[in-house]
C-alpha cells in the first residue's frame, strides 16, 4: 500500500508528511514532483501544506494547474483517497475538486496557534476511526484559512454530509465555523488545519491520539500496513 | 558611497596605479564597516572562538557545532537595522532571507529561526508602531513561506531607537557532518551565480549600512522574494546530495564585490570573471552596479565542467536560474570584465582585506553620575501600578508576535515560542534550546556588566529547558565608531561578554557587529545581543500543569540592582542606579545546581527571573497556569531590601523552581549541600497573586484580569 505526497515548488509540509506517514505509521510513501505523472499503482494521495508558488494570485490558484492535477482529477474520479492539507486543501479547492473557497482571516494575519475541531463526519476515508463530534487538538498555520461558502451551497453541503471538520470556537471567521470538507462522494477530503503536527506526543503538547486516527482510518480504508 | 582619501591612497599605493571606477565601487563596497570590520576586527580576536564541539572550516559564514552521531547544528545571527528603519517591511524579511542562505552555504538545512527586534516608544510614537508592525509581518511573510519555523526572539521598546529600528534575525541549521561543504576549489572550476537575477535593489547597501541614518535611501533596500529562496534552499541541498559543490557562499552585503573577492581571499585563488555573463533583472546595468547590486536570493558556487550538467539539471527542475560567470585562476587576483574590457583586476587580498582600524576610546561622561539614584515618588497602590507593569509593551505577552510565525513547521519545535526558550528535537534524540537576549537599558548605565547580563541571562533561559549552554553567537550594535565614548562602550561591552565566555568556556560560534546606528536624533543605546544554543542529551524540561499546594522555590539572590530596570524606567520614568552585575562564581553554581536538579525529573517548571524583576516572574507562572499564589518577600534570600526593591530588583542567577509539595525535602538536600542560595517562598493556590511583607499585603492581583491584560495590550495597542 502506497501513498503519494504531490510536491509543488513552495510545498514545505512534504517532508513532515512523509515523516509522519513513513515513521509513524509504517506506510509506504513517495515524493511525487508536480510536473511529473501519477503512477497507477498509488493507494492514496496528499497534498501537503506549504506556499505553493509563494501564494502568488492566490493560495493554490497557481498550483491548481500543474501537470499532476490532471492526474489527481483522474483518481478523484475512481474513488481513491485524496486529503489536501492546508495549502493543499486550497490547490483541491482551486483545482475545483472541493467546493468554496478560502479567503484571508479576519484578523488579516497569519495565524499559528492550537486550536480543537470537532468531527463532522466520520465516514471518509480519513475520518472513519474517529467517533461523530469527537474532538482533536490540532494546530492552524496560515494567512488565508477562512473558508467561505454561500448559503445556498453550505446547504447544500449540510445535506450532502460534506462538513468534515468544525472549529470547536470561531477561529478565523469560517463560514459555519467550517475547518474542512469533502466532495460529495466522500473520497476527496480537505482540511486546513495539520494533523501531521499533531500525530506524536513529542510535539503535541495536549493529546496526539485524536489526529493520529486521521492516519488510522486512511490505514483502515487502503488495507493493512505495508 | 566611496573610500576614505587616506582610504584611496592606501590602494593606489597597494595596486602601483590609480584605480579603476569599477575598482573603486568593488573596493568601497568590501572596504565598508558592514563588510570589512575594520573598526572592531582587532578587538574581536579576544573572544574564545575555539571549544571541544566546533567545527572550524575555511571561508565559512555560520558556525559549526558537533552535536553527536555523526550529526551538526549550524548558526549565525545578522541585522538589517538600517533597511528595516527605512522600509520595514523589506528590511525585516531580506533580513531572514540572508540569514537563512548563511546557513545553506555550509550544506545544512535551516530549521529554525529567531528574531529579537528593537523599536522606539510604541505607546506614544505611531511612526514606531508602524515600523514595528511591518517588521513582524515582513519577518512572518518571509520565514512562514520558506516553512523554516520562527521558534523565538524578544522585542523590546526604548526611545533611543525612535525613528529607527534594529531588526536581529538568528538562524539554526541542522544536517549531516558528512554533508558539510568543505571549501576547496582548483585552478579552471567554474564559478556559478545561482538563484534570482541581479538588479538595481540595493545598492550600494553595505555603505549605506556604515553610516549614520540622515536619509531615507529606499534604493538601497534589498526587495524580498522567499519563494526564490526556497527553490533555491532545495537545489543547493538537492546539489549537496549530489556531490555538486565544491565551494559556496551566499551574497549578502556587497554583493559579488564581497562574495567574489572573500571566497577567492578563503581559498588562495584566483577568480576571472565576466560580468556579461550574469544574469541581471535590466538590460542596461553597468558593471559597477552588477557588481554592488545587493539584490537577494542568489549564491556563488564553485563547481567544475563534470558537476556542471547535473547541477544545470537541478536548477531547471526547480525553474532556478543559474550562470555561469567565470572560473577559477591560480594567480589570487579578482579579474573582472565586460566580455574582453577588463573593468577591474585586482589581488583578492587587497581587496578583502581592508586597513584594520585601532579607533581610540573614552569613558563617556554620562557614566559619571548614572549611578546616583534620585528620590522616587511614592507609590500609593502598588496592585494597580503592577497592572500597568503588566500591561506595558515590555512586559506584556509577545503572543501577538509569534502567533503570526510558524513555529510548528519542520515539526522540531517541542516547547514552543512564550516560554524561556524554545526547544528542537534533532534526529539523533537530543534536543537543541535556543534563546536571544539583549538588554540595552542595562547596557546603558554600565555597557560592560550589562553585556554579560544578557549572556547569563540568555543561558539561564536555556538551561530553565534543562539545556547546557554549547555556544554563543554574539551581535554587537552600537552608535558611531568614531566617537570615542561610543567606542569606549563596544570594546566594556565586549571585554566583559569574553571573560563571561571564557570562565564558562563557552565559544562564540557566530557574530555580528553593527555600527553607525544612529539618527540625527542620537546614537542607540549600547546593544549587544546574545544568542545561546544550549544541548539536551535525554529530555527537555516541560512545565507541567501548576496545581493548588504546589511550592515555589526562589534559587539565587535579589539585590540592591535596579538601574536600568522596568520599574525605574517605566514607571518612575528615571535613568539610572546601579545595574545588575553577575557574579561569575554564583551564577555556575546556580545553573549547574538547576541543570542538575532538573535532571532528577522532579520539578513542575523552572522559569528565569529577569525584566520586570521577581514580581512579572511570578505573575507569568501565575498567568500561564491560571492560579494565584502567595509569595512572602521576607522569605526573598539576599540583603534585606524595601518590599519595591524585592518586587522589582532585576539581579540576574535567579531561577523559580516549582515543585510537588512531597519533592521540597528533596530539593532542599540538594540545594544545602552544594551551597546553592535560595529559599521557599510560596505557595500556588486561590485566584489571586498575592506578595506581602511581614503579613502586610504589597500586591494584590487576580489572576484572570491580570492574564487579560497581559495578553491583550500588545495586540490592542497595536490594532488601536
Amino acid at each position: 500500500m502506497k501513498v503519494g505526497i504531490i510536491v509543488f515548488p513552495g510545498s514545505n509540509c512534504d517532508r513532515d508528511m512523509y515523516h509522519v506517514l513513513t515513521d509513524v505509521f509504517k506506510l509506504k510513501a513517495e515524493y511525487f514532483w508536480h510536473e511529473k505523472g501519477l503512477p497507477k499503482n498509488i493507494d492514496a494521495i496528499i497534498l501537503p501544506g506549504g506556499f505553493s508558488y509563494g501564494d502568488r494570485l492566490r493560495s493554490g490558484a497557481i498550483a491548481a494547474h500543474s501537470p499532476i492535477i490532471n492526474d489527481v482529477r483522474k483518481m478523484a474520479e475512481k474513488g481513491i483517497p485524496i486529503l489536501g492539507v492546508c495549502n493543499g486543501f486550497q490547490i483541491l479547492v482551486e483545482a475545483g475538486l472541493l467546493p468554496g473557497a478560502l479567503l484571508k482571516n479576519t484578523s488579516l494575519n497569519f495565524m499559528c496557534k492550537w486550536t480543537n475541531l470537532i468531527v463532522e463526519n466520520n465516514k471518509t476515508p480519513f475520518t472513519n476511526k474517529l467517533k461523530l463530534h469527537q474532538k482533536i487538538p490540532i494546530p492552524i498555520a496560515n494567512g488565508e484559512g477562512r473558508y467561505y461558502v454561500d448559503d445556498d451551497t453550505l446547504k447544500k453541503l449540510k445535506r450532502t454530509n460534506q462538513i468534515v471538520f468544525r472549529y470547536s470556537e470561531v477561529v478565523n471567521g469560517s463560514t459555519d465555523r467550517i475547518a474542512g470538507v469533502c466532495n460529495e462522494d466522500g473520497n476527496v477530503v480537505g482540511m486546513m488545519p495539520h494533523p501531521e503536527r499533531a500525530t506524536e506526543s513529542e510535539i503535541n503538547p495536549i493529546d496526539n491520539k485524536p489526529s493520529s486516527l486521521i492516519f488510522e482510518s486512511l490505514i483502515k480504508t487502503i488495507g493493512v500496513k505495508n | 558611497m566611496s573610500l576614505e582619501p587616506q582610504e584611496l591612497d592606501d590602494l593606489t599605493s597597494k595596486i602601483g596605479r590609480k584605480p579603476t571606477p569599477t575598482e573603486l565601487q568593488i573596493v568601497a563596497a568590501e572596504w565598508s564597516e558592514h563588510c570589512s570590520y575594520k573598526s572592531s576586527k582587532i578587538h574581536l580576536k579576544m573572544l574564545p572562538m575555539k571549544g571541544p564541539l566546533v567545527i572550524s572550516e575555511k571561508g565559512y559564514d555560520s558556525g559549526v557545532l558537533d552535536v553527536g552521531d555523526g550529526y551538526v547544528i549550524t548558526a549565525h545571527i545578522e541585522s538589517h537595522n538600517h533597511p528595516s528603519a527605512v522600509e520595514p517591511y523589506g528590511g525585516a524579511a531580506t533580513g531572514v532571507g540572508g540569514v537563512i542562505r548563511d546557513i545553506l552555504s555550509t550544506g545544512t538545512r535551516p530549521i529554525a529561526i529567531l528574531d529579537g527586534l528593537r523599536f522606539g516608544d510604541i505607546e506614544k510614537d505611531l511612526q514606531a508602531r508602524w515600523l514595528f508592525k511591518n517588521a513582524v509581518t515582513g519577518i512572518a511573510d518571509y520565514g512562514n513561506c520558506l516553512g523554516i519555523p520562527t521558534i523565538g526572539g524578544e522585542v523590546e521598546f526604548d526611545e533611543c531607537y525612535s525613528n529607527y529600528a534594529l531588526v536581529d534575525v538568528a538562524a539554526i541549521g541542522f544536517g549531516k557532518k558528512k554533508d558539510l561543504i568543505k571549501n576547496h576549489a582548483n585552478r579552471g572550476d567554474l564559478v556559478v551565480l545561482l538563484g534570482g537575477s541581479t538588479g538595481r535593489d540595493g545598492i550600494g547597501g553595505s555603505q549605506f549600512a556604515s553610516d549614520s541614518l540622515e536619509s531615507e535611501d529606499r534604493s538601497a533596500v534589498q526587495i524580498p522574494d522567499p519563494f526564490i529562496e526556497k527553490l533555491i534552499i532545495e537545489t543547493i541541498l538537492e546539489a549537496r546530495n549530489q556531490n555538486l559543490i565544491n565551494a559556496m557562499k551566499d551574497l549578502g552585503g556587497g554583493g559579488l564585490s564581497c562574495a567574489v573577492s572573500e571566497t577567492a581571499d578563503a581559498l588562495s585563488i584566483g577568480i576571472e570573471m565576466d560580468v556579461d555573463k550574469v544574469h541581471t533583472r535590466e538590460s542596461d546595468m553597468s558593471p559597477d552596479e552588477i557588481m554592488v547590486s545587493e539584490s537577494q536570493e542568489r549564491m556563488l558556487i564553485i563547481t567544475n565542467n563534470e558537476k556542471l550538467k547535473k547541477l544545470e539539471k537541478i536548477c531547471n527542475k526547480f525553474h532556478v536560474k543559474c550562470s555561469v560567470i567565470g572560473h577559477v585562476t591560480s594567480d589570487s587576483m579578482m579579474h573582472v570584465k565586460k566580455g574582453k574590457k577588463t573593468c577591474a583586476n585586482l589581488p583578492t587580498t587587497v581587496v578583502a582585506n581592508a586597513h584594520l582600524l585601532d579607533r581610540p576610546s573614552k569613558k563617556p561622561s554620562y557614566l559619571e553620575n548614572i549611578e546616583q539614584e534620585k528620590k522616587l515618588s511614592p507609590i500609593s497602590n502598588y496592585s494597580k501600578m503592577m497592572m500597568r507593569l503588566l500591561s506595558s509593551p515590555n512586559i506584556a505577552s509577545k503572543i501577538w508576535i509569534y502567533g503570526q510565525y510558524d513555529h510548528e513547521v519542520g515539526i522540531r519545535t517541542v516547547i514552543k515560542p512564550g516560554k524561556d526558550a524554545s526547544v528542537l528535537r534533532l534526529d539523533n534524540g537530543k534536543f537543541l534550546a535556543a534563546k536571544i537576549d539583549g538588554n540595552p537599558k542595562h547596557c546603558y548605565i554600565n555597557p560592560r556588566e550589562g553585556a554579560i547580563g544578557c549572556f547569563e541571562e540568555a543561558c539561564r533561559n536555556v538551561v530553565c529547558t534543562g539545556a547546557k549552554p554549547i555556544g554563543m553567537l554574539d551581535h554587537l550594535q552600537f552608535g558611531n565608531p568614531e566617537n570615542p565614548e561610543i567606542f569606549w562602550t563596544f570594546l566594556e561591552s565586549l571585554k566583559g561578554l569574553t571573560d563571561f565566555a571564557k570562565y564558562f568556556e563557552i565559544p562564540c560560534v557566530g557574530g555580528k557587529v553593527s555600527l553607525y546606528n544612529e539618527t540625527p536624533s542620537g546614537p542607540i543605546k549600547p546593544t549587544p545581543l546574545i544568542g545561546i544554543l544550549g544541548l539536551i542529551e535525554k529530555k527537555p524540561l516541560h512545565s507541567q500543569k501548576i496545581t493548588s499546594g504546589d511550592y515555589l522555590v526562589i534559587i539565587g539572590e535579589t539585590k540592591n540592582e535596579l538601574g536600568g530596570s522596568e520599574y525605574f524606567e517605566y514607571i518612575h520614568k528615571f535613568v539610572g542606579g546601579k545595574c545588575p552585575i553577575v557574579n561569575f562564581k554564583e551564577s555556575k553554581t546556580n545553573m549547574n545546581a538547576v541543570l542538575d536538579v532538573i535532571g532528577k525529573d522532579f520539578l513542575k517548571a523552572v522559569h528565569d527571573c529577569s525584566k520586570g524583576g521577581l514580581a512579572v516572574a511570578v505573575s507569568e507562572l501565575c498567568m500561564i497556569n491560571q492560579i494565584g499564589c502567595d509569595v512572602s518577600l521576607e522569605k526573598v534570600p539576599g540583603p534585606k531590601l524595601d518590599a519595591d526593591r524585592t518586587l522589582f530588583s532585576e539581579s540576574h542567577s535567579r531561577y523559580l523552581v516549582v515543585l510537588d509539595k512531597k519533592n521540597l525535602k528533596k530539593l532542599e538536600e540538594y540545594l544545602r549541600k552544594n551551597k546553592v542560595s535560595y529559599n521557599l517562598i510560596g505557595q500556588f493556590g486561590g485566584e489571586n497573586i498575592r506578595f506581602s511583607s511581614g503579613h502586610k499585603p504589597i500586591i494584590d492581583l487576580r489572576v484572570d484580569k491580570a492574564q487579560k491584560t497581559w495578553f491583550n495590550s500588545l495586540k490592542e495597542l497595536v490594532h488601536g
